[in-house]
Order: structure tokens, then C-alpha cells, then sequence
């Protein structure tokens, strides 16, 4: 089922003109071998549930913030310097977008709320990816690429808020590019190579801009396709977590799969219209989330002199947050500061050791036991507690349940080895199950 | 592949010899990238010394001024403010300044000031460069605890510093707020950004 070397048949003309044309371009691109490698004979397990949806939701997102992204650059100016009017040149084309240009305010209200979205979607694909096995061998590289994507994304996320050069644009750029500031020896000349100032400034705000525009989404775009090649190397995984390619008809085609095209996009159209219609409601009604999506600090320009009485990142960061905050103990005669970071960024890249950490005998929760659906739950509410405390003002109780959680949610990582493999385990079909 | 089997030495060397040449000049292509990544020649320039007035800073006032991008804060203390400062010195991650790198020797004093009433502190965390906000009344009226005596509360970690801008322990911010170099032109006037007179 790969692209490569011919195993389809190059197309053959009936004659008509549209098919002279399609033999013509296949005999010198692999057009039909990619059509049915990667669609129209890609077989899919025939069980997918709603969980599925949120990867073909993803690349739907990404396209709407590359496309509104697009057309945001053709008004936005990454300036930081003031106006006539005293105002950032950032600040106001940002305000120019939302009030003088036609559609400007939709289309940035799009690409905003689609920031959220995006995280929306791709916690909700891990999550899948995490109750059905989906990373367990021989998909540890397709999980591996996803785990990149969510990194990328991460970055451009964090670059992009800075581009409003709002009042927390301009302090949660502080806060972070500091955090480099962190790491022994050469933590400060980073930070100042970070920021190509010795404070956030004009230079800090052009390199996120390029980082965001141009670098990052390449990368994205590039270990999107590795992500969904990998996957069409090894087939989906299902929610029951056993090989369809295990039981094969006689024409070698798995008994449980069905072509992607037509079954599976069409199937998602329906995903994409609920989707789009949640989506549209954000956009419309609450495209501010209720100070979660666009924040209010950020409705005030950049202030290098006042930090807001209180900054918080955006929701889909506050979770690591929350563990960067809980570290305030100096080990080795290092900083509390510098185990904060080191905590944030091992608490993102815990997830890229999965494959190995999960010693089940069964992939799908549907055959695994009370550990480990107990495990779960916990590590969701964990996840979601320190998402909370993260968008909170320091306190000593929040601090204390931060510290809780965060034991928890690396234990749940690196205990995973022993709990996964204690679990009482249910015997797996021999055949998808529907339901 | 021809001749299979057999390893052409000087062909494998040569190759070798092509790879490294060509390694060692696409390192040194990066050199102008990540140069250009440093801070500019204006960025550098950018940190003259800035002169203020502060004739009409009453007692008990603060004021802030930009100097470097940053903010400076000069506050002029009053007298029950300068008297919290020996109450606090057992609660505070360094007392008596000893951290070299946050002060000139000659606010290395029990008030970190050229002018007992007067300090001049550069107003950004040290943990992570926010700026803390100012939380002057004693006790409970600010949103802090009831013992609090006066001084400054980061809102991004919840370090916080007394009226010398000294850190109290088991903070996040691991030293005292930075205290500029800085010289008096006149009674009234401070030159924030150098040491000596009409350097």
C-alpha cells in the first residue's frame, strides 16, 4: 500500500480528452499511484468513532490559519515603534485590521479563535491517540512526528501572540524568552540571542514575526506530511486496537477495512460541519472565549514600564505553566527557576516517550482494566487542575495543588512501565467490534 | 556500482576529504545568521543614560522613568518606610546586599542607596522581567497578608520585595532588584545610566 515503484497500474486513456490528459500527466507523475496509495485504496479500519474526526479536523484548522493568515500579513506591520498618534505600529495595524479594513475583523477573529481551535482539536487527537494505543508499535514514528507537530505548534503559537504588541503579548514574550535566561552558563546571552535585544523590542517582535509566517509553519506543513505518510505506511489503528491487516481477503485487502475515499471523507464532511458550526459560534458570539482565547491585557498597547496587574498565558499553555510555578525548590545548587523550566519542557516532551513507557499487553482501553482507566481519568484532572491554576494569581493553596498534580502527572509518565503492565486485561476480538 | 566487492581507497578518501572541506564551509555559512541574530550595533548604542528631575517627587511618591527599555523606579521613602527595613532583614534572601552584580559598591548599604530616602532600583523581577506593582500600605488593605509592612508584589510568581528592593526568601526571584548605576548632577537631578559626573 506505499506510493512508490508502480504497484497501481498507470491510468490508461478511454479516449475522451480528460482521460488523454490524466494519461499523459501519470505516465510523468505518480497521480493515480498517490490517489488510491493515500485515498481511494487506503483501507481504513471500519470502526472508527467520533474520535476519529479530530485529525482530519487538525489539517482543517491548519489550513484555515495558513489561508487567513495570508490575508492578515497583507494589512499587519511588525513595528514597535509609536505612531503619530503615540500608539505601537503593530498595535494599531492590528486595530486598522479589526476596524478599517472590509472583513479584516472576520478574518482575524478566524485566525484567532482557529488558534484556539487548533489546540482544541489536537488535545482531543492525542487524547484519542492515548485510550486507543494509537502510539504503540509500529506507530512510534507516526506519534513521534505528532508529537513535533504539537511542539511546532506550540512555538508558532507563542510567537504569533506576540505580533498584537498588546500589553500581554509584550510580557508573556518577557516571561518566556527569561525563562532561557534560566539556564546555567550560557542562559542570559541565549535570551539576549532570543530576543536580539537586551529588552523585548523591535528586533524581538520582526524575528517572531518571520519565525511565525515563515519558518514555523514550513516545518508544520512538513511533518504534517511525515505524520500521515508514516500513518499510511503502517494503516490506523481503530478503537479497538487490533491489526485490521491481520486478517486479509483474498485479493489482500483487510476484512475490516474500507477505502478512506469515499467512506472516511465523507464521513469527516459531516465531522467538518459540526465542527465549523461550533467554530462559527465562537467567532461570532464569544470570539474573545471569555478572556481565554484573546485576552484583555492585550486590548492595551504594549507597556514596557507596566506589567498587567495579572498575566496569564493562554489557556492551552496554562497547564505546563502551572509546573513551571510548582517548582520552587533549588537542587544541585541550581535555581528553582532553572527546574521550572527544565519541569515545563520534560512535562511536553514526557509525551514523545509513550511508545516505551506503555508495556500493556492490549493497546485499546477497551481490553485494559480498572489501573488504567483509573490512571487516566487522573491524569486528565490533573491536566485540567493545573490548566486552571495556570490562568490564577499565585497562591499558597494553588501552589500546594499544583505540586500535587505535578507529582502526579510525571508519575503517571514514568510509573507507566509497572501500572500499565499490572492492569487486568480483556481478551481482544479477533475482528473490529462495532460499537 | 562497479567493481563490487572491491574498495577503492583513494576514491573513499577523496570523498571523505570533499565531505569535511565541505562541512567546515557550510558551518561557516552560519556564522552570518546567527550573528545576525545578536543585538545590532543601534541596539547597542541604545543605552545612553537618561537625567531626571525629581524636585517634585514628594515623600512617600514614586515615580518611574525609562532607561534601557526598562523600567527605573526612584522612590523617595518616608520615614516609617525606612523603619521597616531593619524589621525585615531576617526574613530577606540577602540583607545586607552581598549579591556583587545587583548594586554598585555604593549602594551596597543597609538602605541600597546613594541618599538614605532616596532609592533607585530598576523595577523588573528578577525572576522573570515583569514588572512588580506596588503594594505600599501596609497589612491586608493591598490584597496581601496581614503582617505585610509595605513594598512590592511581582504579579507573575508572587516574589516580593521591601522598600529597599531586597527579595524576601523563598521567592521565586533569586536576588534583590538591580540598582543602577546612578549619580546626583545636582540635589534635585539624577543621571540614571552612569557613575560619574559628566562622564
Amino acid at each position: 500500500m506505499t506510493m512508490a515503484g508502480g504497484i497501481y497500474e498507470k491510468y490508461k486513456s478511454d479516449g475522451s480528452l480528460a482521460g488523454n490528459v490524466l494519461e499523459w500527466v501519470d505516465a510523468r507523475f505518480p497521480a493515480t499511484s498517490m490517489w488510491k496509495g493515500h485515498l481511494s485504496e487506503y483501507y481504513a479500519p471500519k470502526n472508527f468513532n467520533f474520535w476519529y474526526f479530530f485529525g482530519s479536523l487538525a489539517l482543517l484548522v491548519l489550513v484555515i490559519q495558513i489561508v487567513t493568515g495570508i490575508f492578515l500579513v497583507m494589512h499587519y506591520k511588525p513595528d514597535a515603534s509609536l505612531n503619530a498618534a503615540g500608539v505601537p505600529v503593530a498595535f494599531a495595524s492590528v486595530e486598522y485590521i479589526m476596524r478599517d479594513v472590509p472583513g479584516g475583523w472576520i478574518i482575524r477573529y478566524m485566525h484567532s479563535t482557529g488558534a484556539s481551535a487548533f489546540f482544541i482539536v489536537v488535545y482531543l487527537h492525542m487524547f484519542r491517540g492515548l485510550i486507543y494505543g494509537s502510539y504503540r508499535k509500529p506507530r512510534e514514528l507516526t506519534w513521534l512526528f505528532g508529537v513535533g507537530i504539537f511542539l511546532v505548534l506550540m512555538g508558532e503559537a507563542f510567537f504569533g501572540y506576540l505580533l498584537p504588541w498588546g500589553q500581554m503579548s509584550y510580557w508573556g514574550a518577557q516571561v518566556i524568552v527569561n525563562l532561557f535566561g534560566a539556564i546555567p552558563v550560557v542562559g542570559n546571552d541565549l535570551s539576549i540571542l532570543i530576543r536580539g535585544d537586551f529588552v523585548v523590542g523591535d528586533a524581538t517582535l520582526n524575528r517572531f514575526f518571520s519565525f511565525h509566517v515563515i519558518a514555523f509553519p514550513l516545518v508544520l506543513i512538513g511533518l504534517v506530511a511525515a505524520h500521515i505518510l508514516a500513518l499510511h505506511e503502517t494503516g490506523s489503528n481503530n478503537p479497538d486496537g487490533i491489526d485490521i491487516k491481520e486478517k486479509k481477503d483474498e485479493n489482500g485487502i483487510p476484512l475490516d477495512g474500507i477505502p478512506f475515499h469515499p467512506y472516511y471523507t465523507v464521513k469527516d464532511i459531516v465531522g467538518v460541519v459540526v465542527f465549523l458550526m461550533a467554530f462559527s459560534a465562537i467567532m461570532f458570539f464569544a470570539p474573545e472565549g471569555g478572556g481565554l482565547f484573546l485576552e484583555t491585557p492585550n486590548f492595551y498597547p504594549a507597556d514596557p514600564l507596566k506589567t498587567p496587574p495579572h498575566i496569564a498565558p493562554v489557556w492551552y499553555f496554562t497547564p505546563y505553566y502551572s509546573i513551571l510555578r510548582a517548582i520552587v525548590w533549588n537542587f544541585f545548587g541550581l535555581d528553582a527557576k532553572f527546574w521550572g523550566v527544565v519541569a515545563m519542557g520534560a512535562s511536553v516532551v514526557i509525551f514523545a516517550f509513550l511508545p516505551w513507557l506503555d508495556r500493556s499487553p492490549v493497546r485499546s482501553i477497551r481490553y485494559r482494566g480498572p489501573i488504567t482507566k483509573t490512571m487516566i481519568t487522573l491524569f486528565v484532572i490533573c491536566f485540567f487542575i493545573l490548566g486552571y491554576l495556570g490562568t490564577q494569581s499565585p497562591s499558597p493553596m494553588g501552589e500546594l495543588i499544583s505540586q500535587i498534580c505535578t507529582v502526579f502527572y510525571f508519575g503517571f509518565f514514568l510509573a507507566m512501565p509497572w501500572w500499565s503492565r499490572m492492569d487486568k486485561f480483556k481478551p481482544v476480538p479477533e475482528r473490529v467490534t462495532m460499537k | 556500482m562497479s567493481n563490487q566487492g572491491k574498495m577503492d581507497c583513494g576514491r573513499r578518501r577523496l570523498i571523505v576529504a570533499t565531505a569535511a572541506v565541505g562541512g567546515v564551509g557550510a558551518v561557516a555559512a552560519l556564522v552570518p545568521f546567527v550573528s545576525s541574530l545578536l543585538p545590532s550595533e543601534r541596539a547597542k548604542a541604545a543605552g545612553a543614560p537618561v537625567e531626571v528631575d525629581i524636585s517634585k517627587l514628594e515623600s512617600g511618591q514614586m515615580m518611574t522613568v525609562e532607561w534601557r527599555g526598562k523600567p527605573v523606579w526612584i522612590i523617595n521613602r518616608s520615614k516609617e518606610m525606612l523603619d521597616t527595613l531593619p524589621k525585615l532583614a531576617d526574613q530577606m534572601a540577602d540583607p545586607n546586599s552581598e549579591v556583587k552584580s545587583q548594586q554598585p559598591d555604593y549602594a551596597a548599604n543597609p538602605t541600597r542607596s546613594v541618599k538614605e530616602n532616596l532609592l533607585v532600583v530598576v523595577g523588573i523581577c528578577t525572576h522573570l522581567g515583569c514588572s512588580p506593582s506596588s503594594k505600599f500600605k501596609p497589612g491586608a488593605e493591598e490584597g496581601m497578608s496581614a503582617d505585610w509592612l509595605g513594598g512590592f508584589l511581582c504579579p507573575c510568581h508572587g516574589s516580593t520585595f521591601d522598600f529597599a528592593g531586597r527579595v524576601f526568601k523563598a521567592k521565586p526571584a533569586p536576588t534583590n532588584l538591580e540598582v543602577p548605576p546612578h549619580v546626583y548632577l545636582a540635589d534635585t537631578r539624577i543621571l540614571i545610566g552612569e557613575d560619574k559626573k559628566g562622564a
